[in-house]
């Protein structure tokens, strides 16, 4: 620690603080529009500048220069810095004049209004007239993309973006061409950006320029309701917030969550909005001589009640989605309890996951701020990048500070970052697991490492040697004192919280690809389940918010809600119980998931023993305690990881569970927006192989 | 006067031989390894002891500045970068030693590597000089044929001598962009600290120099700190070579003994002011980036760092701009706002946005379309620069304004007058309110 | 410095001749191993001076490919550095320096020649010939004013010098490439103030002069 005076006020700060850090732990507000935290320095703005004493006759740029660069006075007293002295007032004002000159007077048609840093600061150091009588200039819009709208004459070049782009997403999407007053921020000759994370360069932009392409022109910021939820489009558990005017969700922005998501969120979660809106199922509907038609919820609930009644508890099954909450998938399992049925399954895909096996047999067990830590990585059948961008941001940057090896076993894929690429089939991991005891290869880096993380995605688990494949995972990240390296990497949202409350078939019980079987089943509710297909002759309901796959196969569909219409738990991939809560309303006659089990199971006779949300978070908790813990990671017993029953493996090549991101559940589908994301991207593809 | 066997550069003019030949009879890599065998220390101290002041410009002790750069380490080597990126208007010298004298600046690349425990030079040379360069990397072809660098040379010291060049950026000749560009970059000056010293090239401890002053170096080391402390006045130590243009007679470059004065300069050297002495209205004594100084303060002042610093103005590359009473000042001055408006690298706000503004409103001036109360308001504009940018381009681009209000205040007035009186004015703007 | 575009019309590809790729490797072996980055602006360089000095887009990329570098890194350089000329120029590609020391020493005649005889800046003249561009200092003040006509340097010009050398440009006829009134460099008009003891006044006749040498091209390939 070192002391420093600002403003006059003594204070001890760590020496690598930068001045602008010190000014803020002193109280000080510092104007900035380049610096950001989690970006490289760039020093280009000039606003935050400050004044130091004794050093050269000019301000300093308090984000370029750190405490340690200072030197005390001349009898070793702490060096002093003043924001507010009139030196520093007039270095600002002139910075902010200049920011002004060639920005446009457009505010009051800017979507930025409101939320603008320049329009904020220039209330705080702009002069209340120009003194610039030129011509100002106009810069041309660029195109960059189905999700960013640029209107580059408002640009202040603080190169945020470019930074964004290059440090985090590791795509260099974007770039300061030309020199001078006459430098524009552009991608490469105007092609779309590519990576997942594009979306946040328009959070980043401190003015107008970079705004979010699909809410243009929509609403102002000071006119939204705003809801803090999670998101559910992977399951990293992202914090979003919700902005709502009226019943409409207008946009998704990031919370900060730094144990999860920090800042950022991906282009799915967050402009997924439009498909909140598209192909929603507003209403029940029964089929009736092959055709759906719209139904009452007593008609609905007749229909079902009437063939549930004529089928053995055997034959009725649950299969549970990949975008449910806690307490729907808690209420669908009490009524199949009432049913009487073991067959439920929350895993459509059929991962070899069993909560049996203990907790840490399907967590991300080093957690997601444990990236950070590791020092070593394996990636075993997961493509991070579609399946969890902001997880891979994480990555990468844990790869840029440098000394991580990492390899992977599958689908090679550009993931930003470099890596060792062992080859695609299951043998390679045992291979690996033998060279960690011979010590040569990667395995012999694992061996030695203090905190490896083996990265187990869906891809290798969905698979007939899934088991086996996490038994030799479970062994080369087995616990290390306190660190356990076997980190599985969810794709759903649901899936942790799933297993968790033990959605999976009891025993003698059917899980969800048999239960797809043809025959196997008579009655299956899918519980928002839209990735697996029911083979015919099965009575099938849909519980659920979108048109979509799994409302198509129905007999009768029980309009849901979506997760911004509700208020839900869900537990991310490395356990962290997370609350969301309601930011609008199901449209319709759409109900909340578990209203409608509720309802549900009162015309089929086995009424459930909760009549709100709070008493069925009440008997949740009281089963599953650690689910009540909101934002923690219960502890689990790694030990049990040594336990874990192997098994021989299969052939094949182990490949990621996604194959095109922007398109994996049914909000994502039915949004136009991700549709056109996902066509750039597969027409990017293609490109790329035709080279 | 300067007797000719006190001039480093004996070849500037290029009437004798280039190359490796030429450079040994006038004395080049005479015993170079003698020099070296002094030790690192000895080589410091006696360039300390010799005053030199960096060429480049902003007059930096050298030896001081090579005494900055750590221990060598293996694993992180150390680099000499040469700013062969003359690009100062008005400056032309560094030219005539990379065509005519380049064995002075390759042995002085060896000789201040070694002082700075450097594995390699770097010499970045402005890319339209193309000539120069094909004749700089002759030289060291050469220097490498006879075995004077390279891996396991006659000196005994491992050293690397690269001709790297630019594409056209005067930013590219500060240090910092220097090396931006050197690593394939947009030039763009990097934040300091950290200095070069601690984190250059590569991430490696750098020092970067002028040609000049890596040139001189030799010669200095061969005849000692004494010798070259002889010539200048006291802190403004050396010969220097001087490039005069503009209105003068014989505009040419001159190697001449430090605070030689203005006058004495001109007359010996370059024919005398046009139309004699009393023709001389100004002069910008540095290169463009200095303020220029009137006709009457400039004459019989000392060419050196101090004297002119005195004058507000600087000894800067000792590029001298004569100008006399034919001169428009706002039009020669304009220009060089023109100049930074356009080498301006756009990183950051105030000179992206204010050299354009200064520009646009000495070209204004120029015609003298504008407001009297907008000279306050853009000697305002260069303060509002000046001290706040990343690199010294800002404060480069706000002095040259600053010397012409400061000194020529009138003279805009009356251009303002005239044409308010014209008949075919166009309105003066006003700022929008 | 204006805004920068690429070209409208672009060639299909672009591919180094043999020999200035194999130039190019030599160049990439200068830096240290994974510096290749480094060879950026010589490697464009290059690539301009083969595609009739301007650079098409796909030499931009196939430079980014050779140098495992992001095509928008790439463009910003070729974008930023006025060198690169990135919309096809004349043969003869004038660059005239208008800086302060040029234009005092009467620039604003040159560029009233280039007006006449090739047309506005940046246009390539009907036979293909000519195009121009005033640029900023050049570095050869004490020889102002000066012009850059590809590669090299015409000093030391007024007018009709100038207009006799687009003249003998324009026919084919050899140059005198430097000064053009008489000076060998940038010494004194007329007769040398210092070196006299090694070169004579006039340079050719002290124990030193090597008029051989000093007539010597000063590029090699020249």
């Amino acid at each position: 620690m070192t002391k420093i005076i600002v403003d006059g006020a003594e204070l001890d700060v760590p020496a690598e603080y930068t001045l602008l850090q010190a000014c803020e732990a002193a109280g000080k507000e510092i104007p900035r529009f380049c610096y950001h935290e989690r970006l490289s320095i760039a020093g280009n703005c000039r606003m935050c500048l400050v004044e130091v004493k004794g050093g050269p006759p000019k301000p300093m740029a308090s984000c370029a220069n750190t405490v340690r660069d200072l030197r005390p006075g001349p009898n070793g007293e702490p060096p002093v810095v003043l924001t507010n002295s009139p030196m520093v007032k007039k270095a600002r004002e002139g910075v902010m004049e200049f920011l002004l000159i060639n920005h446009p007077l457009d505010c009051p048609i800017c979507d930025q209004g409101g939320e603008c840093d320049l329009q904020d600061q220039a209330l705080a150091y702009g002069r209340d007239r120009s003194r610039y009588s030129e011509s100002k200039h106009a810069v041309e819009n660029k195109y960059i993309g189905p999700l960013v709208k640029t209107e580059m004459t408002r640009c202040i070049h603080c190169t945020r973006c470019v930074r964004f782009t290059a440090e985090i997403c590791g795509t260099s999407d974007m770039g300061m061409i030309g020199r001078g007053e006459d430098s524009e921020i552009t991608t490469y000759l105007e092609q779309a950006m590519t990576s997942e994370l594009q979306g946040n360069v328009a959070d980043l932009c401190p003015v107008g320029a970079l705004l979010p392409k699909p809410q243009n022109f929509r609403a102002r910021p000071w006119e939204y309701n705003k809801t803090p939820g999670i998101d559910v489009m992977d399951a990293l558990g992202s914090a979003i917030r919700i902005d709502t005017r009226g019943r409409e969700v207008m946009r998704i922005l990031p919370r900060v969550n730094e144990a999860v998501n920090e800042e950022w969120i991906s282009d799915k979660t967050r402009q997924i909005v439009d498909g909140l809106k598209t192909q929603r199922l507003d209403r029940p509907f029964v089929r009736e001589n092959g055709k759906l038609r719209p139904a009452t919820w007593q008609q609905a609930f007749g229909a079902i009640a009437a063939k549930v009644r004529t089928t053995p508890a055997g034959k009725i099954g649950f299969i549970g989605g990949d975008l449910c909450s806690v307490e729907d998938l808690f209420a669908a399992k009490a009524l199949a309890e009432a049913l009487g049925t073991k067959n439920i399954d929350a895993r459509q895909d059929g991962a070899r996951l069993d909560p049996a096996l203990g907790r840490a047999s399907y967590i991300f067990n080093p957690t997601v701020e444990g990236v950070d830590r590791a020092d070593a990585l394996l990636i075993v059948g997961s493509n991070p990048r579609w399946e969890s961008p902001v997880l891979n941001a994480r990555i990468r940057r844990r790869w840029r500070a440098g000394q991580f090896p990492i390899a992977l076993i599958g689908e090679p894929f550009d993931l930003t970052y470099s890596y060792d690429y062992l080859g695609a089939g299951a043998e390679i991991l045992a291979g690996i697991a033998k060279n960690q005891e011979s010590g040569e290869g990667f395995g012999e880096i694992l061996a030695k490492v203090e905190r490896p993380m083996i990265l187990v995605g869906q891809g290798a688990l969905a698979r007939e040697d899934g088991a086996a494949i996490l038994a030799l995972a479970a062994k080369l990240g087995a616990p290390k004192g306190d660190w356990t390296g076997l980190a599985v990497l969810h794709t759903a949202a649901s899936r942790v919280g799933a297993l968790d409350i033990g959605f999976v078939p009891g025993a003698g019980g059917l899980d969800a690809q048999q239960m797809a079987k043809a025959g196997a089943q008579d009655v299956v509710f899918l519980v928002g389940a839209d990735e697996i297909s029911v083979e015919p002759g099965a009575f099938v309901v849909y519980i659920g918010s979108h048109g979509d796959r799994g409302a198509h196969r129905a007999d009768v569909i029980l309009p849901g809600a979506a997760y911004t219409e509700k208020s839900g738990t869900y537990v991310n991939t490395e356990g962290r119980a997370q609350m969301s809560d309601r930011a609008a309303f199901p449209p319709g006659e759409a109900r909340e998931d578990w209203a409608i089990f509720r309802a549900l199971s009162a015309s089929l006779g086995k009424p459930l023993p909760f009549d709100s949300l709070a008493q069925l978070r009440g008997k949740l908790y009281a089963s599953y305690p650690w689910l009540g813990a909101i934002d923690a990671i219960a502890a689990s017993d790694t030990a049990r990881l040594a336990a874990l029953p192997g098994g021989a493996l299969g052939q094949g090549a182990l490949v990621s569970a996604i194959s095109d991101f922007y398109l994996t559940n049914p909000i994502a589908r039915a949004s136009r927006v991700m549709g056109e994301c996902s066509a750039l991207a597969k027409a990017r593809r293609t490109a790329q192989a035709a080279e | 006067m300067l007797q000719d066997r006190d001039r480093i550069f004996q070849n500037l003019y290029g009437y004798g031989d280039w190359g490796l030949e030429g450079a040994k009879k006038r004395g080049a890599w005479d015993n170079t390894k003698g020099l070296l065998e002094k030790g690192r220390e000895w080589i410091i101290n006696e360039m300390k002891a010799s005053g030199l002041r960096g060429r480049g410009g902003a007059g930096f002790p050298t030896g001081l500045k090579w005494s900055f750069m750590p221990k060598p380490d293996a694993a992180r080597p150390s680099y000499l970068v040469v700013n062969a990126d003359e690009s100062e208007p008005g400056t032309c010298k560094d030219r005539e030693i990379l065509r005519n004298d380049p064995h002075l600046l390759v042995e002085g690349c060896l000789v201040a590597g070694f002082a700075m425990g450097a594995s390699a030079a770097y010499i970045y040379v402005r890319g339209e000089f193309i000539w120069e360069r094909e004749r700089l990397q002759a030289a060291v072809d050469q220097a490498y044929e006879a075995n004077l660098i390279g891996k396991d040379n006659i000196h005994d010291y491992p050293f690397e001598v690269i001709v790297h060049h630019g594409a056209g950026a005067y930013i590219c000749g500060e240090e910092t962009a220097l090396l931006e560009s050197l690593e394939g970059k947009k030039g763009m000056p990097r934040l300091k600290p950290p200095f070069p010293a601690n984190m250059g090239l590569y991430g490696c401890p750098t020092t970067v120099n002028n040609v000049e002053s890596i040139a001189v170096a030799p010669t200095i080391l061969r005849r000692g700190a004494a010798w070259f402390a002889g010539f200048g006045a006291k802190n403004n130590a050396g010969t220097k070579l001087f490039s005069i243009s503009g209105h003068v007679n014989k505009p040419c470059n001159v190697e001449e003994a430090m605070s030689i004065p203005f006058r004495e300069l001109i007359e010996k050297h370059a024919g005398g002011v046009r139309g004699g002495w009393d023709n001389l209205l100004a002069v910008i004594p540095g290169g463009s980036s200095v303020r220029c100084v009137p006709a009457e303060q400039i004459i019989d002042c000392p060419m050196d760092f101090d004297s002119l610093g005195k004058l507000q103005s600087g000894l800067g590359t000792a590029a001298v701009i004569v100008m006399d009473k034919s001169t428009d000042i706002i039009r020669a001055i304009a220009r060089l706002s023109h100049f930074y408006k356009h080498e301006s690298c756009g990183q950051c706000t105030p000179c992206r946005e204010g050299t354009g503004w200064m520009y646009r409103v000495m070209e204004r001036m120029v015609e003298g379309r504008a407001q009297k109360k907008e000279i306050d308001m853009l000697f305002d504009v260069s303060k509002q620069i000046e001290g706040h940018t990343i690199c010294a381009l800002g404060d480069a681009a706000a002095w040259p304004v600053q010397g012409l209000i400061n000194h020529f205040r009138p003279v805009i007035e009356a251009r303002i007058d005239s044409y308010t009186a014209r008949s075919d004015k166009d309105a003066v703007k006003v700022a929008a309110e | 410095m204006s805004t920068r575009r690429l070209a409208e019309n672009q060639p299909e590809s672009f591919e180094f001749t043999p020999e200035n790729r194999a130039w190019l490797d030599a160049q990439i072996a200068k830096y240290p191993p994974g510096r290749q980055q480094s060879a950026v602006i010589p490697a464009l360089w290059k690539a301009q001076k083969q595609h009739d000095y301007w650079l098409p887009r796909a030499a931009i990329e196939k430079v980014a490919d050779i140098l495992g570098m992001p095509y928008i890194r790439v463009l910003e350089v070729a974008t930023f550095y006025t060198m690169f000329n990135l919309e096809p120029v004349g043969k003869y590609y004038v660059q005239l320096c208008g800086t302060t020391p040029c234009l005092l020493r009467g620039a604003d005649e040159i560029i009233r020649v280039c007006h006449e005889r090739i047309g506005p800046q940046r246009q390539v003249t009907a036979d293909g010939l000519f195009s121009w561009a005033e640029v900023e200092c050049l570095g050869a003040c004490c020889n102002a004013p000066m012009v850059q006509i590809n590669d090299d340097y015409y000093e030391d010009l007024d007018a009709a010098s100038f207009s006799k050398l687009l003249d003998d440009l324009a026919a084919g006829r050899p140059t005198h490439i430097g000064p053009q009134n008489g000076r060998l460099r940038s010494e004194p008009f007329g007769g040398l103030t210092s070196l006299t003891e090694f070169y004579g006044a006039d340079g050719k006749s002290g124990p030193l002069s090597d008029m051989t040498a000093a007539h010597q091209p000063a590029c090699p390939e020249k």
